[in-house]
C-alpha cells in the first residue's frame, strides 16, 4: 500500500439512544488509540431514539478507514459516514469567547467581532461574551485575534457536520 | 462429596414449562428470575456455569424450582466462563455463564476477554445491587457494564422489568451471530426479584446482527480468478471456518481437495481441514511448521478464510509473503486491510464464501498451471523433509523425559484409543507442542486460549468441554505453572464426577517465560522458576482425583495409559526435562523466512533484533 498522509475527518454517526452508547465510543477511540480532535452528540429525531455524534479525528486515509470499521462493529451504531471522504459538507461550530479589556483594546475586541460577525451575548462595563458560529479556522483566528485583548475564556462545542445537496447520513 | 441440587424431585414449580393457553394474569404474575429461566429455556440454554452469590439470590432459587436448565456450580467465576467457552466451542452452541455483582463480574473479566479474542458466542448473567443502591458504592457493587464494555461484544443493565426478557433473546442472537462474541446483561436485584412480564423471542425487535449479509459474488469470483491464475498458492485457514460450522469445514476439505492446493491453518483453526492428510501443512506462525511458515513466505496467492492476521502468525509485518496476491474472507470488516493490505477483500461467513468459490472454481475454465503447482508441491515436500519437529530423546529407561516426547506419546496413545476426544491446553511451551504435535481430523475438539494467551484456561476448559460430552475423552494438556492458576476446578471435577485428565508437563519452570529468557535476556531466568510445587499426585488424591507420576523413559507409556483407561479424574504430573526450548520459532521481529530451529536441525536463523523485543 502506497504511504499516506494523515489528515483529519468528520465522522457522523447514527447511534441508538441508550445509556452507554456515548461511552463505547469513546471508549473504542481511547482503548484502540485514536484520536478525537472534537466530539459533538444530541438527539436529532423527533421521539429521541438516535441520536448524532459528530467525531473529528485525525490519521492516514487507512486508520480512518479502520476507525470507521471499528466503529461500524458497535451494536448500537447504525450509521457510519466519513463527511471528509464522502465529498463535500458543511462543518461549523460554535465558540463563546470571554474578553475582559477597557479603553483602546476594548473597542479594538468589538471592532474584530462586528467584522466576524460574532454577536454579543453579554456586556459588561468591563467585559463581553461573543458568541460566533463557523468553520473550525475562522473560530481559530478570532481567538487569536482575541488573544492580546484581554481573551480570559473560552467555551467551543465542537463540530456539527452535514453533507451538501439533497444527499442524507442514511443515504450516503 | 455434595450431590449436585438439581438430580432430586425438586420439581415444585416449572412457570416456563406452561404448555397450555396462556394465561395472561398468569404470566403477569412471573418474578423477574422466573421470565429469566423461562427466556433461558426459550433459547433453548441446557446448562449454565456459575457461582451464586447476594446479588443473584432470587437467580439461583428459580434455577433451585426447576429442572430443565442445568447448573454446574465452578470454583471462581474466570473459570465458569472458560468452562463456557470450551462448551460453546465444542458444541457449536451459546454457552451460558452466571455469576454474582461486584468480585462475581470482576473476576469474570478475563474470561469475557478470552472469549472476545477468540470470538466464542457467550451470554454472561452478572447480579448486581437494587437500581436503587446503583452508585451508592453498595456492598458488592461495581459499575459491571462500565468495567465489561471494552470486553464483551455488547452488554446491557437491565433498568425496567418488560426490558429483561427482550434484552436476554437480543443477547444470544447478538453473542451467535456475525462475528460471535460475549454478551453481558446485568441484572439489579429488584428486577429479579419484582414482577416482570414474559416477551417471548418472536415479539423482540432485534437489531440487525453486523456481518450476516450475502458475500458479494463479483469479490468471490475476482478472488477465484487469482486462484486459477496461481502457481504457488496456498490456504490460510483459522478460527473463522470453525466457526461458521461444521458444513463450512465440511466445505473447505471439498475446496482444498478440489484445487489441490496446500494448506495451514491457524491456532483456533485447527481441525477445519483433517490433520493428516497430505495437504494440511501444519500451524503456521510464531512455532508454526517449517513448511507452513516457509510457504508463506514463498506463495503467489494467499487465501485467507477467517483468520485475521495476528501478530503470532505474521511474524513482521512488512516481510510478511511478501509477494503474494492476498485474498482475505472474514465475516468482520474491521479485519481486513488490519494489519496486512489485501488485494481482495471478501465480507462475509466464511462457510458460505467457501460455498461460492466451489462454485465458482467449478464455473470457470480448468486450472491451467499444475506443472507450477506440482513443482510447489514439491518445494513444500523438500522444506517438509527438513522434519522441523524431530527431536532427540534418550530412549534409556532412566531416561529423563523429553517434553516433546509426553506430548507426542499423549496424542498417540489417545489417538490408539479410538474414541471421541477433546483437548484443551493451558499457555506455554506445552500448548505450542500440544498444536504441534496434536493433529485434528474433526473441528471443535481443539480448545484452547488462542489471542488472549490466558494461562489457568484449561482445567476448567476440560470441564465446560466433559459436561457438553459426557461420554468422550478430555484431556488438558498443561504445565505445571498454568495449572496451579485454575487449580481449584479439580473440586467441581470431583463433584461432577468428570472423568478428565489432566497432564501436567511439569518442567519447573514457566517454560515460554523460560525460553524467552534465555534467547533474549541473557538467560537471566528472573522469576520464572516454579519454586515450591506441590505434590500433584497427593493433590489430586485430595481433591478425590486419581494421581500418577512418571519421571523415567519406562514409566511413560504405561503412565498415560493408566489415565487413560482409568474411568474418573486423573492427574498426572509428567517429569520432563527443565531446559527444553520449543522450535521452530520465528524471533519476534523477524520474518517467516527467518526461523529458528531446533538443535536437531542445525540450521541457524536470525537472531532476536532489539526491535523484536519489545513485541512481545
Amino acid at each position: 500500500m502506497q504511504q499516506e498522509t494523515p489528515g483529519s475527518a468528520v465522522i457522523s454517526l447514527l447511534v441508538d439512544n441508550e445509556s452507554g452508547a456515548l461511552a463505547r465510543i469513546v471508549g473504542l477511540f481511547s482503548g484502540r488509540g485514536y484520536n478525537i480532535q472534537s466530539l459533538t452528540v444530541a438527539p436529532v429525531d423527533e421521539v429521541g431514539r438516535q441520536s448524532r455524534v459528530n467525531i473529528v479525528t485525525t490519521g492516514t486515509p487507512a486508520d480512518i478507514r479502520q476507525v470507521k470499521a471499528q466503529v461500524a462493529r458497535l451494536v448500537p451504531v447504525s450509521r457510519v459516514v466519513d463527511l471528509t471522504a464522502e465529498g463535500p459538507h458543511v462543518a461549523r461550530e460554535m465558540a463563546m469567547v470571554k474578553v475582559v479589556s477597557s479603553g483602546e483594546p476594548r473597542t479594538e475586541a468589538l471592532r474584530i467581532a462586528q467584522a466576524f460577525r460574532a454577536n454579543a451575548v453579554d456586556t459588561t462595563a468591563t467585559s463581553f461574551v461573543f458568541e460566533l458560529t463557523g468553520s473550525t479556522d475562522k473560530l481559530d483566528s478570532f481567538i487569536e485575534l482575541m488573544r492580546p485583548l484581554g481573551l480570559v475564556e473560552v467555551s467551543r462545542t465542537g463540530v456539527a457536520a452535514i453533507c451538501r445537496g439533497p444527499q442524507t447520513i442514511q443515504s450516503l | 462429596m455434595r450431590p449436585t441440587p438439581f438430580t432430586g424431585e425438586q420439581d415444585k414449580m416449572t412457570p416456563h414449562t406452561a404448555s397450555s393457553a396462556p394465561d395472561a394474569q398468569k404470566l403477569q404474575t412471573l418474578s423477574g428470575a422466573e421470565v429469566l429461566m423461562r427466556a433461558l429455556d426459550e433459547q433453548g440454554v441446557e446448562v449454565i456455569f456459575g457461582y451464586p452469590g447476594g446479588a443473584v439470590l432470587p437467580i439461583y432459587d428459580a434455577l433451585f424450582k426447576q429442572n430443565r436448565i442445568r447448573h454446574i456450580l465452578v470454583r471462581h467465576e474466570q473459570a465458569a466462563v472458560h468452562a463456557a467457552e470450551a462448551y460453546a466451542r465444542s458444541t457449536g452452541k451459546v454457552g451460558v455463564v452466571l455469576v454474582t455483582s461486584g468480585p462475581g463480574a470482576t473476576n469474570a473479566v478475563t474470561g469475557l476477554l478470552d472469549a472476545l479474542m477468540d470470538s466464542i458466542p457467550l451470554v454472561c448473567l452478572s447480579g448486581q445491587v437494587p437500581a436503587s443502591l446503583i452508585g451508592n458504592d453498595a456492598f458488592q457493587e461495581a459499575d459491571t457494564t462500565g468495567i465489561t464494555r471494552p470486553v464483551t461484544k455488547y452488554n446491557y443493565l437491565v433498568r425496567k422489568p418488560e426490558d429483561l426478557a427482550p434484552a436476554v433473546h437480543e443477547a444470544f442472537t447478538i453473542a451467535r451471530s456475525g462475528r460471535p462474541g460475549p454478551v453481558l446483561i446485568d441484572l439489579p436485584k429488584n428486577i429479579t426479584v419484582g414482577n416482570a412480564p414474559y416477551i417471548p423471542a418472536s415479539q423482540t425487535p432485534m437489531r440487525v446482527a453486523k456481518g450476516t449479509a450475502e458475500p458479494d459474488r463479483e469479490a468471490v469470483k475476482r478472488a477465484v480468478a487469482a486462484m486459477k491464475a496461481a502457481r504457488r498458492p496456498l490456504f490460510y485457514t483459522g478460527g473463522g471456518v470453525i466457526n461458521a460450522g461444521t458444513k463450512a469445514c465440511e466445505n473447505l476439505r471439498k475446496l482444498v481437495k478440489l484445487t489441490g492446493f496446500p494448506i495451514t491453518c491457524t491456532l483456533m483453526g485447527f481441525g477445519a481441514y483433517p490433520g493428516n492428510d497430505k495437504q494440511y501443512l501444519g500451524m503456521l506462525g510464531m512455532h508454526g511448521m517449517y513448511e507452513a511458515n516457509l510457504a508463506t513466505h514463498g506463495c503467489d496467492v494467499l487465501i485467507a478464510l477467517g483468520s485475521r492476521f495476528d501478530d503470532r502468525v505474521t511474524g513482521r509485518v512488512d516481510a510478511f509473503s511478501p509477494d503474494s496476491f492476498k485474498i482475505h474472507a472474514d465475516i468482520d470488516v474491521s479485519q481486513i486491510n488490519k494489519i496486512i493490505p489485501v488485494d481482495q477483500p471478501i465480507v462475509g461467513d466464511a462457510g458460505r464464501i467457501i460455498e461460492m468459490m466451489i462454485e465458482e472454481w467449478d464455473a470457470t475454465p480448468a486450472y491451467a498451471h499444475q506443472a507450477d503447482l506440482a513443482a510447489w508441491w514439491e518445494q513444500i515436500e523438500a522444506w517438509r523433509a527438513l522434519n522441523c519437529l524431530r527431536f532427540t530423546q534418550d530412549q534409556a529407561p532412566d531416561a529423563v523425559i523429553k517434553p516433546q516426547q509426553a506430548i507426542q506419546r499423549i496424542y498417540e496413545l489417545a489417538r490408539e484409543t479410538g474414541r471421541e476426544t477433546y483437548v484443551s491446553t493451558e499457555v506455554g511451551q506445552h500448548q505450542m507442542w500440544a498444536a504441534q504435535y496434536f493433529r485434528f481430523d474433526e473441528p471443535n475438539r481443539w480448545l484452547t486460549s488462542g489471542g488472549l494467551g490466558t494461562m489457568g484456561y484449561g482445567l476448567p476448559a476440560a470441564v465446560g468441554a466433559q459436561i457438553a460430552h459426557p461420554d468422550a475423552l478430555v484431556l488438558d494438556i498443561a504445565g505445571e505453572a498454568s495449572t496451579l492458576m485454575n487449580i481449584q476446578e479439580l473440586g467441581t471435577i470431583a463433584q461432577y464426577r468428570l472423568p478428565v485428565k489432566l497432564f501436567i508437563i511439569n518442567n519447573h519452570y514457566m517454560g515460554m517465560v523460560r525460553q524467552w529468557q534465555e534467547l533474549l535476556h541473557g538467560s537471566r531466568y528472573s522469576e520464572s522458576y516454579s519454586d515450591a510445587l506441590p505434590d500433584f499426585v497427593k493433590l489430586a488424591e485430595s481433591f478425590h482425583a486419581k494421581g500418577l507420576r512418571a519421571t523415567r523413559m519406562d514409566e511413560l507409556d504405561d503412565t498415560i495409559r493408566a489415565a487413560l483407561e482409568h474411568d474418573g479424574p486423573v492427574v498426572v504430573d509428567l517429569c520432563v526435562t527443565e531446559g527444553e526450548n520449543c522450535f521452530p520459532m520465528i524471533p519476534s521481529g523477524a520474518a517467516h523466512n527467518e526461523m529458528i530451529l531446533g538443535p536437531e536441525q542445525e540450521e541457524r536463523g536470525a537472531k532476536v533484533t532489539r526491535e523484536g523485543m519489545m513485541l512481545v
